[in-house]
């Protein structure tokens, strides 16, 4: 500490604040504040407190203790398969929707023609809303008339890739990694960019080949954006929803934790305290993610 | 640059870039090797947009005989049409740009100015602030729903705000939801660029006297065009494509955005998929034309890093 602020003793005045910069960090930091805890936090907060009663959403609130978790975890059939379920779209995405899209950015990277062409048409799933890409996997995989049953040629006995609950979910999983792809390319076109070129070219000097160079030289420098598309991948597998309700409502195989809240607390069964307890598990499963990258994230910026 | 682009794009022969010359004849053959590789996941990628745009264009009797992957007979734009007035598009699509762009200009304002304040200005807790608004993100939008909906339905506004007289059912309730929740990636993600920029600039501004706002919108900002460009039409896409929020804060069918009004197009008893199919392209079709319209924002984003070194 003493030798930064003598490094620094130049002229950086770090606190010395005019007046008119302590109102300008004071309304500029508190509206964006204030807003996150009333829109973000402070509903999370009372997400968890209404995970201990039994609340239908109208009348008074009743204090219920644990007896929503109990409920969950031993007689509420539809929810360890939905946990399993998160956690292989984590697993999916995380290791083969993200690794392609690396390899696929490393392609690029390399500078062939037409790269532009490759990037926009890569790029181009990930701005479409999920419920469009829920509604062309049924026009692709419908059992009358979808296209991979007619190429199959199977009229008489189709394979109802988004009915049959051994294979919907991996259907699911490969729509959603339609979109991830893209995305996880792009940023990581972005982060090969700026990877200094004297790098690469002082690894060929010392004999590595392109295989080394990528391992040993260019992933490692790429940190900053490992971190953020591993955030990415993780958030988008967690909050898997609109795909899923788009194509059966998250029913028969597609059971998410996502689906089972909504169910619980926008239909009509009114059973908010028991939807907040699932919403209160999906929140855990979720810090226990965030709070692994944060630590990297922080890590990494205290080095800078 | 411009003019590699400019070569006919139909001479399959690579060019060799002056820039790799060295290692160009070697690797010649696995070069073919890569385009046919990146063709065919292109073409694979493309293929169930181009199937929506080719059932769209075909009358439902004939793919409900031969299936959708068949020899057309009759290709009209009728659909396109029909989807357009039976679901009144325009009107939905109208209340979507007044969610989204001011949701998306305030998103991006407040953004970054707090990841300026994170990762160029030395205020205690900035890094607590980064984790506050990262974190915040990342939850999950399900598990904010219930008291959400109690607070839009109990805050009143006055009657030239909002004709539900509350937040609730108004546009507010979904343009304070998405900022709220979207300033936390934005944050994150430009606080990451800025630690990118070179410090000299600051240092060298500061000792010139310059205040909190100047090193902000006359020095940082401008510097992180590429990296808001680039934000832009990713938060436009993810504002636009968002039917949740909109699902539960709005209940007057004349307010909801543009992605439920396929909703519309839905049968009662038998849904005519390629008049979805049509719906859906329309859909599609905004977003789609912004990211090719910005995408020299994004390639430019993209690419700035590259000359840093």
């Amino acid at each position: 500490m003493p030798q930064r602020t003598a490094r620094r003793a130049g002229g950086r005045g770090t606190r010395r604040f005019t007046r008119r910069d302590v109102v300008v960090l004071g309304v500029l930091l508190g509206i964006p504040v204030l807003l996150d805890v009333v829109i973000v936090w402070g509903p999370a907060l009372a997400s968890v407190g209404l995970s201990f009663t039994s609340w239908d959403g109208i009348g008074d609130i009743h204090w219920a203790g644990g007896d929503n978790y109990e409920h969950l975890v031993e007689d509420y059939p539809a929810f360890w398969p939905a946990v399993r379920h998160n956690l292989l779209w984590v697993a999916f995405l995380g290791l083969a929707a993200t690794p392609f899209g690396l390899f696929l950015a490393v392609l690029i990277d390399r500078g062939v023609r037409f790269s532009r062409f490759y990037q926009s048409v890569l790029y181009l799933p990930v701005v479409l809303s999920l419920a469009i890409v829920g509604f062309m996997a049924q026009l692709l995989l419908g059992t009358d008339q979808g296209v991979v049953n007619t190429i199959l040629d199977n009229r008489n006995d189709p394979v109802d890739w988004l009915g049959d609950s051994d294979i919907n979910l991996w259907m699911m999983m490969l729509a959603a990694s339609w979109r991830h792809t893209g995305y996880v390319m792009i940023l990581y076109l972005a982060g090969l960019k700026a990877v200094d070129p004297a790098l690469k070219e002082a690894a060929a000097i010392d004999g590595a080949n392109e295989r080394q160079t990528f391992f040993r030289v260019t992933f490692p420098t790429l940190r900053p954006v490992n971190v953020i598309v591993g955030v990415i991948t993780v958030i988008e597998a967690l909050r898997a929803f609109d795909i899923v309700y788009a194509v059966n409502k998250g029913r028969n195989g597609l059971e998410l934790l996502s689906v089972l809240i909504t169910d619980n607390i926008v239909g009509e069964a009114g059973r908010i305290g028991f939807g907040s307890a699932i919403a209160v598990v999906l929140l855990g499963v979720s810090l226990v993610f965030v709070v692994t990258f944060l630590v990297q994230e922080l890590r990494g910026a205290r080095g800078k | 640059m411009s003019a590699a682009i400019r070569v006919p794009a139909r001479t399959g022969e690579p060019a060799p870039s002056a820039r790799r010359s060295g290692s160009a004849r070697a690797s010649r053959r696995g070069r073919y090797g890569v385009h046919i590789f990146l063709s065919a996941v292109s073409l694979a990628f493309l293929a169930p947009l181009l199937l929506a745009v080719y059932a769209s264009l075909r009358p439902y009797e004939e793919t409900a005989e031969h299936g959708y992957f068949s020899f057309p007979k009759k290709l009209s734009f009728d659909y396109y049409r029909e989807a357009y007035t039976a679901s009144d598009m325009g009107k939905y699509f109208a209340n979507t740009l007044i969610i989204a762009v001011p949701a998306v200009l305030v998103t991006l304002f407040l953004a970054a100015f707090v990841a300026f304040a994170v990762a160029r200005v030395d205020i205690r807790g900035g890094l607590a602030l980064l984790v506050f608004f990262t974190a915040g993100n990342l939850l999950p939008p399900q598990t904010l729903v219930t008291p959400l909906y109690v607070l839009f339905l109990n805050v009143d506004l006055p009657w030239w705000m909002s004709d539900s007289m509350s937040l609730y059912d108004s546009y507010w309730a979904l343009i304070l939801v998405n900022i709220g929740f979207q300033v936390g990636f934005c944050v994150f993600v430009l606080a990451n660029f800025m630690r990118t920029l070179p410090k000299e600039i600051l240092e060298a501004a500061i000792v010139d006297g310059a205040g909190v706002w100047t090193r902000f919108w006359r020095i940082t900002l401008p510097l992180c065009r590429p990296a808001i460009a680039a934000l832009a039409t990713l938060e436009f896409t993810w504002i636009y494509n968002d039917f949740l929020w909109a699902l539960i804060f709005i209940s007057s069918p004349d307010k909801l955005p543009i992605t439920s009004s396929l909703n519309n197009l839905r049968g009662q008893f038998l849904t005519d998929y390629n008049l979805l199919a049509a719906g859906s392209v329309l859909v599609a079709l905004p977003t789609i034309l912004v990211f090719l319209l910005l995408q020299r924002h994004f390639v430019a984003g993209l690419t700035l890093g590259s000359n840093k070194g």
